[in-house]
């Protein structure tokens, strides 16, 4: 398991290294420059910004400078928000958006467990069809839609919780449950499938035969196998949903990472830029490794070890 | 300016860091809230909640270049003058009286208030103005923007920004701690209301240099002197931020707000909604005309034109377009009325001239610009089409295609798509080619000139109409149309030099050029002047507004 593990973090290194690099060069292709004025400047004035923040050197200078800099740790400043160091930037900013991320991962991944299984084992009941109801509301329906309607129905008709803004706990309920709306779908109907699927198998049967309880059946043998498509999908699901979402954030007024991204392709702010893909790359090849582990923990059928079944 | 601010306005949620505007006044002074009645009784609470569409990106005042951070730089801070309270008359703020003038009005003497303090209990004095001015023109500083505001016009400004001399030439001097002389390149009649502007504000020299790379990084790092301190900023990426008011600015006394809360909504119909519910009583800018008819009529709609214009641009480099009858043919095509009613549908007006209405202050007989100006290429579909058939049979072509660049936003490809159906439906054998880009790109292109058509605008600079007619002088760095002509351009020069001090003449001049612009020679072609709307609570009144496209707090009350 461990040189299993080194060897998936040497890749996960490779890879970072190729996202870095495809980011770098493709940046560089995006026409204009990440100063707002450019149009007003003279000539003189656009050479001693450019000499000022290195783009007067070739392209592939400017990448070993970065590459450089980028190993001490230090992925320059931002030029949208004059001068801020982008790693205090992708600090501050992180928070918000992990936070709702993970209350809607978890959020999502209870409940629409809960629905999958139930639905599975109520299959072709009103249950069921419940339960595929709220999964199909849940994909079909965008996040941005949930928001704006629970905002205006929740917080200014009602007056139940704030409007928006990023204040304390009762300020992530409304943005967690519009996100949270997608991962339920998809566990759900994931879940269902699955749990389905499982409990016609073989052994299940032989549980029953051997007299095993019912809640034994579908709780301890049918749904650990269940987990494991769920699992596949959740993680990356988990690293999209904590990286930020730009509509939620603007409609909740949080100050997260995900709008913040946006702004910067848009401004061609190229450290934010940079570091927020370096950010967001790392996370999921990191996510992909833990989901890859928890394959081996939860389906001792899929557990490496050197290439031996135990 | 760009016209990035108005762009990006349309853009809503992916809005951008917006440009500076003007360092003028003269706005329209017709909006609701700009009702003082006396009627009513102050609120107990002066505290007042506003909603922002973006972040603050820069409060060190010699290097902010954006409409925000000059905004809340010039509540925090003073200046030698400040715009008064209906946003268009420029009144003396640290600065005692007008300017004296030596004969040629090339050399300016202006006494400085004694009793002005910065926050740590520094006096300000004029060494405050000549370290600002001489560290924002350092071309070791990179500002982005006072070059631009100085070169041509502060002596000196242009040869030290473009390192050709020393700092210490700037044509800026502490005659003694409270009298400073300014020397300009050339008489400017609208010196004093340039000198609004927060780039030409004062900066401690000793807190600057002890703060280092840590100057403006956040509200504990930064001195005030101005009317409100700002407090609760942790730095350029908070999304809230607070001013107090501060007891020791020298007219705090005519302030009576206590306190102004600020947060970022992005999402427009977000921004409304937190003002339904009470958490908010001044929103942003509201972009969608869908939002802005539900408030058409009510109290709470603030709406004002804005002294900003849209406009096409026509690249004469390219030969079709070179032909003086086809770019009147477009510039006559297009039903300007249809336009800012059923496209935009926000209070923006049809424009047939390119100097704003309600901006820019004859001084001599205190009216605007426009209001003894002509208007020209008024939309007449029959003499488009007849002036177009006669341009293609000049040029020998039965059919021309033209690659028409705008901007990517949902507003922006509404409009893109109402022109292209509107010249394609007027000009038989004309085919246009949208493609929307996002704002930078857009700006981009027009840098390098690479469109045929190409949806542009502009903003006040200073309060003065030479802030629009310099543009399109030939080979000037905004013109990027390759139009060029000399009647034009010796009009407009004659009114930058000679008539500098000849304040009818120069008028004259200037709306002489832009009759030739746009009657004779039909450069370009104006589609709309834009207005603002937003949101204030009834009770909040005295809201100042001004063609740096911001707003003041300082004469804001609240009342019950």
């Amino acid at each position: 398991m461990a040189r299993y593990i080194l060897q998936r973090f040497l890749y996960m290194i490779f890879t970072l290294f190729i996202v870095v690099s495809v980011t770098f060069f493709l940046m560089k292709l995006i026409p204009g420059t990440p100063f707002n004025n450019w149009e007003k400047l003279s000539g003189i004035q656009r050479h001693i910004l450019l000499v000022k923040y290195g783009f007067d050197q070739p392209v592939p200078v400017q990448y070993a400078h970065y590459m450089i800099n980028m190993l001490k740790g230090d992925l320059g400043v931002s030029f949208q928000f004059n001068n801020t160091p982008v790693t205090q930037l992708l600090a501050d900013r992180t928070g918000p958006s992990a936070l709702l991320g993970a209350q809607a991962m978890i959020a999502g991944a209870v409940i629409g467990i809960l629905l999958g299984v139930v639905a599975a084992l109520k299959q072709n009941t009103w249950v069921d069809y419940g339960a595929t109801f709220i999964a199909v509301i849940g994909k079909s329906i965008p996040s941005f839609v949930f928001a704006g309607l629970l905002q205006f129905y929740v917080a200014v008709k009602l007056g139940w919780l704030p409007v928006m803004f990023w204040n304390g706990p009762s300020y992530t309920i409304l943005p967690t449950i519009a996100l949270a709306m997608f991962p339920i779908s998809i566990a759900a109907r994931f879940m269902r499938t699955e749990m389905v699927e499982v409990m016609a198998s073989d052994y299940i049967t032989l549980a029953k035969a051997k007299g095993a309880s019912y809640w034994q059946i579908s709780f301890k043998h049918a749904l650990r196998n269940a987990l494991i498509p769920v699992i596949t999908v959740m993680g990356p699901l988990a690293v999209s949903l904590m990286t930020g979402s730009l509509v939620i954030e603007d409609i909740f007024g949080i100050p997260g990472i995900g709008d913040q991204f946006v702004k910067s392709i848009m401004t061609n702010d190229y450290p934010v830029i940079m570091g927020t893909s370096i950010l967001f790359a790392a996370l999921f090849v990191f996510i992909i490794l833990v989901v890859d582990i928890l394959y081996g923990i939860i389906d001792p059928r899929i557990r490496i070890s050197g290439g031996k079944a135990k | 300016m760009k016209k990035s601010k108005l762009s990006l306005l349309l853009a809503s949620t992916l809005a951008t860091s917006m440009f500076l505007g003007a360092c003028s006044s003269g706005s329209s002074n017709n909006s609701s809230s700009k009702n003082t009645s006396s009627a009513g009784k102050l609120a107990d609470k002066q505290v007042i909640n506003v909603l922002e569409s973006a972040e603050i990106p820069n409060l060190d005042s010699v290097m902010n270049e954006d409409v925000l951070g000059s905004e809340i730089l010039s509540q925090v801070n003073a200046g030698l003058y400040r715009l008064d309270q209906s946003g268009t008359k420029v009144i003396p703020d640290l600065a005692v009286g007008d300017p004296e003038y030596n004969a040629d009005k090339t050399v300016l003497t202006i006494k400085l208030r004694k009793d002005a303090k910065w926050s740590n209990g520094d006096p300000v004095t004029a060494k405050d103005f000549v370290y600002a001015w001489q560290r924002g023109i350092d071309p070791k500083t990179a500002s982005p923007y006072v070059p631009y505001m100085m070169d041509d016009k502060i002596k000196n400004a242009t040869a030290i920004s473009e390192n050709k001399a020393p700092v210490s030439s700037l044509g800026i001097k502490a005659v003694d701690d409270y009298t400073l002389q300014v020397t300009l390149e050339k008489p400017l009649p609208y010196i004093s209301s340039l000198l609004t502007f927060t780039a030409f504000y004062p900066q401690n020299q000793k807190y600057v240099e002890a703060q280092g790379a840590n100057y403006a990084k956040d509200a504990s790092h930064l001195l005030f002197n101005g009317p409100f301190k700002l407090t609760k900023w942790e730095g350029t990426a908070a999304d809230q931020w607070t001013l107090e008011k501060n007891a020791d600015y020298w007219d705090a006394k005519d302030v009576t707000l206590q306190q102004v809360n600020f947060n970022v909504v992005k999402d427009p119909q977000a921004a409304v909604n937190a003002y339904t519910a009470g958490q908010a009583e001044i929103t942003p800018r509201l972009a969608s005309s869908a939002i802005i008819s539900q408030y058409q009529g009510s109290k709470d709609l603030m709406q004002y034109l804005e002294p900003s214009l849209w406009w096409l641009k026509m690249n004469e480099n390219n030969p079709v377009l070179k032909n003086l009858n086809i770019r009147k043919a477009i510039g006559l095509a297009i039903d300007r009325k249809a336009y800012v009613n059923n496209v935009l549908a926000n209070g923006s007006v049809e424009a047939n001239y390119i100097v704003p209405k309600e901006f820019a202050k004859n001084p001599s007989t205190d009216k605007f610009f426009r209001d003894d100006a002509g208007t020209y290429l008024q939309t007449d579909k029959a003499q488009a089409k007849k002036l177009w058939e006669q341009g293609l049979k000049e040029l020998g072509k039965t059919s021309v295609t033209f690659t028409f660049v705008g901007q990517d936003t949902e507003t922006a490809k509404k409009e893109e798509a109402f022109i292209k159906d509107q010249l394609e439906k007027t000009l038989p054998g004309l085919t246009v080619n949208i493609q929307s880009v996002p704002f930078k790109i857009r700006i981009d292109r027009e840098d390098k000139q690479d469109y045929d058509i190409i949806f542009s605008g502009w903003g006040p600079d200073y309060d003065d109409p030479m802030t629009f007619m310099d543009l399109f002088l030939t080979g000037g760095g905004q013109n990027h149309m390759s139009y060029s002509d000399p009647k034009y351009d010796q009009l407009v020069k004659a009114a930058q030099t000679t008539l500098a001090t000849d304040p009818n003449k120069r008028w004259k001049a200037l709306q002489d050029a832009e009759k030739v612009l746009l009657e004779d020679d039909a450069a370009l072609a104006p589609l709309y002047q834009r207005s603002v709307n937003i949101l204030v609570n009834p009770k909040v009144k005295g809201l100042q507004h001004n063609a740096y496209s911001d707003f003041s707090y300082e004469w804001v009350k609240v009342y019950k």
